[in-house]
Formats: structure tokens, sequence, C-alpha cells
């Protein structure tokens, strides 16, 4: 029943992944590759290049990628409702959990306190995608500075913040301002 | 059919269809999608409050799963029920399913297509533009707070995640325990006057 061990296996990367994408790779490599031997390493390194440029979470990629090359259109479902089934139950359990503790003022002062570290978390995530554009790697090099990239981000920037510009069509135009200008350049 | 049946069944729609829109466009990690989640549901169509959706991406993060899937799970349940976690979910996975579903019939020619990877490099520019603006909306609102405990929180979580490379959920808990001290505090105090 290759469903089934693909939907057990996927069940438990989405049970033990807890802090979302990078946390989520190891626990794949061990199900997947050296465990189930479903997919190669050299195909698991295509996956997470795969699972960088497209939309969504890695472990829905992860799961559709290996559950259609082991099982078709049926094993990418079986593998990425497992995925997702242990998220669906917990998940569900904290939102009446705090729907229930949320007017409570031990709730509300916990809450208050968590709320400064999110924008913390939030605010390391643009900054390192920033960082990713702007030097081509997460260390500040002087040398190898692209401006095309520091030049769209300021735009799009001023583009959302001062004129509430539509913020998927501003990073839609950033991807084509960016190939049009480097094809003019080269 | 009643109107209120028309409208929960509008609300579902237009939840699908802006959980399936965000999930198609939103490259990159789990605060990538709960930035433009916030960007729709709280500045557009007003169906969260802020302050609720700083909770549910605390909430999204510290649980098992993917941040997004988690996040979509918390909207859809905030917005319309035990019906709206569905459709937000699905409309939340049906994207990269697809996507990696034909992807992985052309992988080669699809990675090693340099007009692609230009692309991508421009549209994570524009990411990066999109997320610091949240950011920026929403520092100036702790920084409005005027309680040096959230300003010590804001910056500690950020050198130590960013800086130091500590796991996130580390963060949270500690988050969590100078909440639970502060309310300690607060309730002991009421009580000695």
């Amino acid at each position: 029943m290759i469903y089934l061990q693909l939907f057990l296996s996927f069940l438990q990367i989405g049970l033990f992944s807890i802090g979302g994408g990078y946390a989520a790779m190891p626990l794949i490599q061990a199900q997947v590759v050296e465990k189930n031997s479903w997919i190669t390493m050299d195909q698991f390194t295509d996956l997470v290049t795969i699972a960088e440029m497209t939309p969504g979470p890695i472990a829905v990629n992860a799961s559709t990628f290996v559950g259609s090359s082991v099982g078709g259109v049926l094993g990418a479902f079986a593998a990425t409702f497992g995925c997702i089934t242990p998220s669906i139950v917990i998940v569900s359990l904290l939102a009446f959990a705090y729907k229930r503790f949320k007017g409570a003022s031990v709730m509300e002062s916990v809450l208050a306190t968590l709320r400064p570290a999110v924008v913390a978390l939030i605010a390391g995530a643009g900054i390192s995608i920033l960082l990713n554009v702007v030097f081509g790697g997460q260390t500040v090099n002087f040398d190898a500075v692209n401006f095309i990239g520091l030049a769209l981000f300021a735009v799009a920037f001023i583009l959302i913040r001062k004129f509430k510009v539509n913020a998927i069509l501003v990073m839609c135009l950033c991807g084509a301002a960016n190939l049009i200008i480097n094809l003019i350049i080269s | 059919m009643t109107t209120a049946k028309q409208n929960k069944l509008k609300t579902l729609l237009k939840l699908f269809t802006s959980t399936l829109y965000i999930s198609a466009f939103t490259f990159g990690g789990g605060f990538v999608i709960v930035t433009f989640m916030k960007k729709k549901f709280v500045d557009e169509l007003h169906w969260i409050d802020e302050k609720e959706m700083l909770d549910i991406t605390a909430l999204a993060q510290s649980a098992p799963g993917a941040i997004a899937v988690n996040a979509a799970i918390l909207v859809g349940w905030n917005v319309a029920g035990l019906p709206g976690m569905i459709v937000a979910v699905l409309g939340t996975i049906i994207p990269p399913m697809v996507i990696i579903g034909v992807i992985s019939l052309f992988y080669t020619a699809f990675a090693a297509n340099k007009y692609v990877a230009l692309v991508l490099k421009g549209m994570q520019a524009g990411v990066a533009a999109v997320i610091l603006d949240v950011v920026c909306g929403l520092g100036l609102k702790v920084i409005k707070t005027k309680q040096w405990i959230n300003y010590l929180v804001m910056i500690a979580a950020f050198v130590a995640t960013f800086f130091f490379d500590l796991n996130v959920i580390f963060v949270i808990v500690a988050a969590l325990v100078i909440g639970v001290v502060k309310a300690l505090i607060i309730h002991k105090r009421g009580l000695g006057k």
C-alpha cells in the first residue's frame, strides 16, 4: 500500500516539523531519501531548489513532488494530506483555545508581550531576503552589490508604503523589470 | 435562498479566492505568506484586526507543520468557522500542488533557464519591500504602546534570531514566559491595593 506509506511518512513530517520552512528539511530527507529511498539525494537537492523558486510551503512542495514521482496524482494527494493532517488537528485546537481564553487578562498580557516578538521575527525574515537580493547572500560584501536589486527594492518600498499600490502587483512588476533591465544591459 | 446564506457563501468564496491568490504568488517562507495575509485580511477586507493577525502568526509559528497552512487554518476558523477552515486550507495547498506537479515534469529546463532566474530574483526584491513595509507599520504600533518591556522584547527577539540564529521557538517561549510573569506582577499589585 504505497499510498498509505506516503500518507504515514508525511504525517510524521507534518507532526514533527516545528518552526516551518527549513525546519522540515532534515525530516523530509530522513523519510524520503534515507528510510524509504523514494527519491535519490540528487533529486532531493533539486527538490529544495524548486521549493525555493516556487510559491508554497516547502513541506507541501516536497509531498507533492515525492508523492507524484512515487504514486502519481493519487500519491501526491496521499502525501499532501498526510502532511497537513497534524496541522489541521493541532491548530484547530489552538484556534478554539485562543477564542475561548482571548478575553482573559493573563492571556491578553501574554499575547501583548508576544506581539513585539512576532514583529521582530517578521523583520528578520524580510531583512534576510533583502540581503540575499542586494549582496547575493547573508554576508555584507560591498564588492558584489546588486544595484538593480537595490533600486527595485527602493522603488517597490515607496510604491507600497507611500502610494499603497497592491503588493502582489508590485512584486510581479519587480520580476518583469529585473528581466527587462538585465536584457537591455547585456 | 436567504440573504444570510448568500452572504456566507460569498464570504467563503472570497476566502477561497484570496488564499488561492496569496498562495500562488508568495515565494519564500512562512513569514512571507503571513505578511500577504495581513495585507489582504486586515488592511483590505477588514475581516481580522491587526492584533489578532499577530496572534495568529505566533500560533502558526509555534504549532507543528507549515506556517502558511497553519495560518490558513487559523484565518479560516476566525472568518467562517469549519467551512472557512476547509476552504482556506484548500486555497493554500492547491497552487503549490499544481505548480510542483507541472514543474516536476520538466524540472531541468525550468531551473536552468536564465530568464526564469532573472524574473524570480527581481520578485525577491519586491517581496523584501512588502515585508519591510508591513514591519514598519507593525513596528510603529509597538513603539506607540510606550511600554519599555515591548521595546525590549522586540529588540531582543530581533538580535537573537537575526544575529545569533536562535531557533524561533525559543524566542516565542521566552516572550510567553515574560508575558506570564508580567501578568502575575500586575495581578499581585492589583491585590495589594
